[in-house]
């Protein structure tokens, strides 16, 4: 059981530093728009999704109705049920199958798809100790933000670029491994024009329907061009 | 009143997370055969929605003000090349954050 501990907590040493530092971040924010740690240590645990939460904080400064709250929520999030895919056999042998479900975030996700584990290491216990260290960093990180907020001595204006750059970095990192460009292409086009259009507290839902149209519409191209490269 | 609707919107983001979560296990979790059409969008959206979340970041940056949304694409650039050169998430988002810190702080 040790060497399993152990073994579970040096993987997420990355995302330790990672959580802990844009948890800081939306914790910051949140406690900025007006919520105590309490809202930071609510929204960690029961939503505990990255994206989204930074996201939740612009909801929370009204102008999103509920609808376009539930909507995006399930648009931007998406893509977590494509995760959940490569898990669906693994996770149904777990005594924690529930946890395991809640808790599949991008960098959990990463971790446990690459996860290979040596002789006398369990690997469902190591697997559901990763995703709940994960989630640990990430509620410590929120929580400490939010409460050490007004006391930190320096002006934080523009801490919130880190969702941004997260974004980026996940953004470089699709790029380079994707097999065809068109996909990250018809995205931004659509999300520009969409902006441009519908303006920036409605663009995402046309932006998120045109692009998955335009997608759909070519994936006898892209099919063959994925299977040639 | 406020805060009932923040513990509102909170729940709703929450359940709505799961959800997304939930899908694959509700679909998928018998014996049942992935369709071609969700595999194929598996594959495929990520680097789509993830161009959509950058351009939803940026979209308060505004060309017409006093620093003509200069931090934010001279951040972004940091960002992204120091990632391309160094491979290093957490460096390019620290850099790109302090970066941008320092360009709204102290030149505009």
């Amino acid at each position: 059981m040790k060497e399993t501990v152990r073994f579970a907590f040096l993987k997420t040493i990355p995302v330790m530093l990672g959580y802990l530092f844009l948890g800081l971040a939306f914790g910051l924010l949140l406690q900025e728009a007006g919520y105590s740690f309490w809202w930071a240590l609510l929204a960690s645990t029961i939503v505990y999704a990255g994206s989204i939460q930074f996201v939740l904080v612009s909801f929370l400064g009204g102008g999103t109705s509920l609808p376009a709250v539930a909507v995006m929520t399930l648009l931007i999030n998406s893509r977590h049920a494509f995760y959940g895919l490569s898990f669906v056999e693994k996770f149904r042998k777990m005594k924690t199958y529930p946890y395991m479900v809640f808790s599949l975030t991008d960098e959990t996700y990463s971790l446990l798809c690459s996860l290979k584990t040596p002789a006398g290491v369990d690997e469902k216990k190591a697997m559901f100790l990763i995703s709940l260290f994960d989630q640990m960093y990430w509620i410590a990180g929120s929580v400490a933000g939010a409460a050490l907020g007004q006391v930190l001595p320096f002006d934080m204006t523009g801490i919130d670029f880190a969702m941004t750059a997260l974004f980026v970095t996940i953004f470089v990192d699709q790029w380079r491994e994707a097999k065809s460009h068109l996909p990250a292409v018809a995205g931004l086009i659509s999300a520009i024009v969409c902006l441009l259009i519908f303006g920036g507290n409605n663009f995402i839902l046309p932006s998120l329907i045109i692009t998955v149209g335009v997608l759909m519409g070519l994936r006898g191209r892209l099919e063959q061009e994925v299977k040639e490269a | 009143m406020i805060k009932e609707r923040a513990l509102l919107i909170i729940l709703l983001v929450a359940v709505c997370t799961l959800i997304t979560r939930l899908i694959p296990f509700v679909l998928f979790g018998g014996k049942r055969q992935v369709p071609k059409a969700v595999e194929y969008l598996g594959q495929i959206l990520p680097p789509a929605i993830m161009a959509t979340l950058v351009v939803y970041c940026l979209k308060g940056a505004d060309l017409f003000s006093a620093s003509h949304g200069i931090p934010e694409f001279v951040s972004v650039a940091v960002t992204a090349l120091l990632h391309v050169w160094k491979r290093n998430v957490l460096l390019s988002i620290a850099a790109g954050t302090a970066c941008y810190m320092s360009l709204v702080q102290v030149v505009f």
